[in-house]
């Protein structure tokens, strides 16, 4: 087989499709690790896997059902005020419910198995606009966001003493979170998406000197780890999903070796 | 004409589930910088906190002016134990970037705050304060683990910045307030006010 992976064209769709994301998730980690919220994310992509595939049960496409989950899952966090409680709630509510809907449609474990794992391969038109929307959408808002959001972290008595309509960047945050996370769950699966949220934020947070250059040092670890893992997983036969987790583990491990 | 205050405070009672402090009054001006002393536990802190929404108003009236933008020191600032944020990204968060920071402080913007010591972060955090354009800057124990030489740094950035808006400061260092502040209010425990 002659394949040249990024662009052969039975690939290209589902390649640009992984861009946005891989671009937008890791610098909505470094504002999720700010926060403390990261547990956050998985809590979200579990409830976007199982409502992804609850949607599947009744012919919806996984990009149509996951984002429900998630948009529920950013109202109990904002019902609820976050808390790791919480987020370990979302979890073990979301693995339930996937397995629950698994066994008990016509889909089958293997189908939930894929929502888990991911099926970028599969992406097709729908899935490149939803990401592509997603990216834009997360681009335009975060440098508005992103100063509200850390100084609500670290003077959170500014909001009140100032009268700030503060629930619009917090909850506007959690919304672009969960819609990220429910098309990253739908296309890149349930851990990548969680690991892109996570590890290079980790890696930003030890080793940039400011917030702007953790934010190109946390998008870039996305960005070359998904152009190393596509190719790899096409080149080796491998699941895209597993692939991708371990080339950002690698790179972690790479950064803790690296000296300050 | 008669210039109004910023804030007035009448026969003010604050606290949280219950009344902490005696009833205050005050009317403040700008250019002014008002000291709160008095001892432990009397309710400096939870005055100032009722001042910025923070705590509960038991009793009495607190008037603000119009529109007024103000900041608040809390006695322990926030800090994260890890995270990519320098002295710049800080001042820039809270847009207090308009006044040049003192030559001390400005050589420590590029430094993560996670590495700053206790007494260079506390100096960053009160000009958070008064680097920006509030009205009325509330400031508790922003002396707080500074040394000497930082606090007297710290007593004339509040001096310069004094006409611009008004203070309120809390201490319980009797000659920093003597050296900043305009007036200085002794705060009573509540039921031994006169």
């Amino acid at each position: 087989m002659t394949l040249d992976p990024p662009l052969d064209t039975l690939f290209l769709i589902p390649f640009l499709t992984g861009l946005p994301l891989v671009m937008l998730l890791p610098l909505l980690g470094t504002l999720l690790r700010l926060r403390e919220e990261w547990l956050a994310t998985l809590g979200l992509a579990h409830l976007a896997g199982a409502s992804g595939l609850a949607g599947m049960a009744v012919g919806l496409p996984v990009i149509q059902g996951a984002p429900l989950g998630a948009l529920l899952g950013a109202a109990i966090k904002s019902r609820a005020g976050g808390g790791n409680s919480v987020y370990a709630v979302m979890i073990l509510l979301g693995w339930t419910l996937t397995l629950l809907i698994a066994a008990n449609t016509a889909l089958g474990d293997a189908l939930a198995h894929a929502v888990v794992d991911g099926q970028l391969y599969f992406a097709g038109s729908r899935e490149l606009i939803a990401a592509v929307l997603v990216g834009a959408l997360g681009l335009a808002a975060l440098p508005w966001l992103t100063p509200r959001l850390i100084r609500a972290h670290l003077f959170p008595q500014h909001e009140i003493a100032n009268r700030l309509p503060a629930w619009r960047w917090h909850f506007g945050f959690d919304l672009l979170v969960a819609l990220a996370i429910a098309v990253g769950t739908a296309t890149l699966g349930l851990m990548a998406t969680f690991a892109l949220v996570f590890l290079p934020a980790w890696i930003a947070f030890r080793r940039a000197p400011n917030w702007r250059r953790g934010n190109w040092l946390s998008a870039g670890i996305g960005v070359v780890s998904y152009l190393l893992a596509f190719a790899v997983a096409l080149w080796l036969d491998q699941p895209f999903g597993p692939v991708l987790v371990a080339v950002l583990a690698i790179s972690f491990s790479i950064s803790l070796m690296l000296r300050r | 004409m008669t210039v109004s205050p910023l804030l007035t405070l009448d026969h003010l009672v604050a606290g949280y589930e219950q009344p902490l402090t005696a009833p205050c009054s005050l009317r403040l001006h700008r250019g002014e910088v008002v000291g709160l002393h008095g001892p432990n536990g009397v309710g400096k802190s939870t005055l100032l906190n009722a001042l910025a929404g923070g705590a509960r108003i038991h009793a009495g009236n607190l008037e603000r002016a119009p529109d007024l933008r103000l900041r608040h020191l809390p006695q322990r600032p926030l800090r994260p134990a890890e995270a990519p944020l320098s002295g710049h990204d800080l001042l820039r968060c809270m847009a207090a970037e308009s006044v040049q920071p003192p030559p001390r402080l400005a050589a420590k913007l590029n430094t993560r705050i996670d590495r700053l010591s206790g007494g260079e972060y506390q100096l960053l955090c009160l000009w958070t304060c008064l680097g920006g354009d509030a009205d009325l800057v509330l400031l508790d124990e922003p002396t707080n683990n500074l040394d000497r030489e930082h606090t007297d740094l710290a007593a004339e950035e509040i001096a310069a910045e004094r006409e611009s808006r008004a203070t309120i400061v809390v201490s319980h260092d009797a000659d920093f307030l003597q050296q900043v502040c305009t007036r200085i209010i002794y705060v009573v425990s509540r039921g031994a006010e006169p």
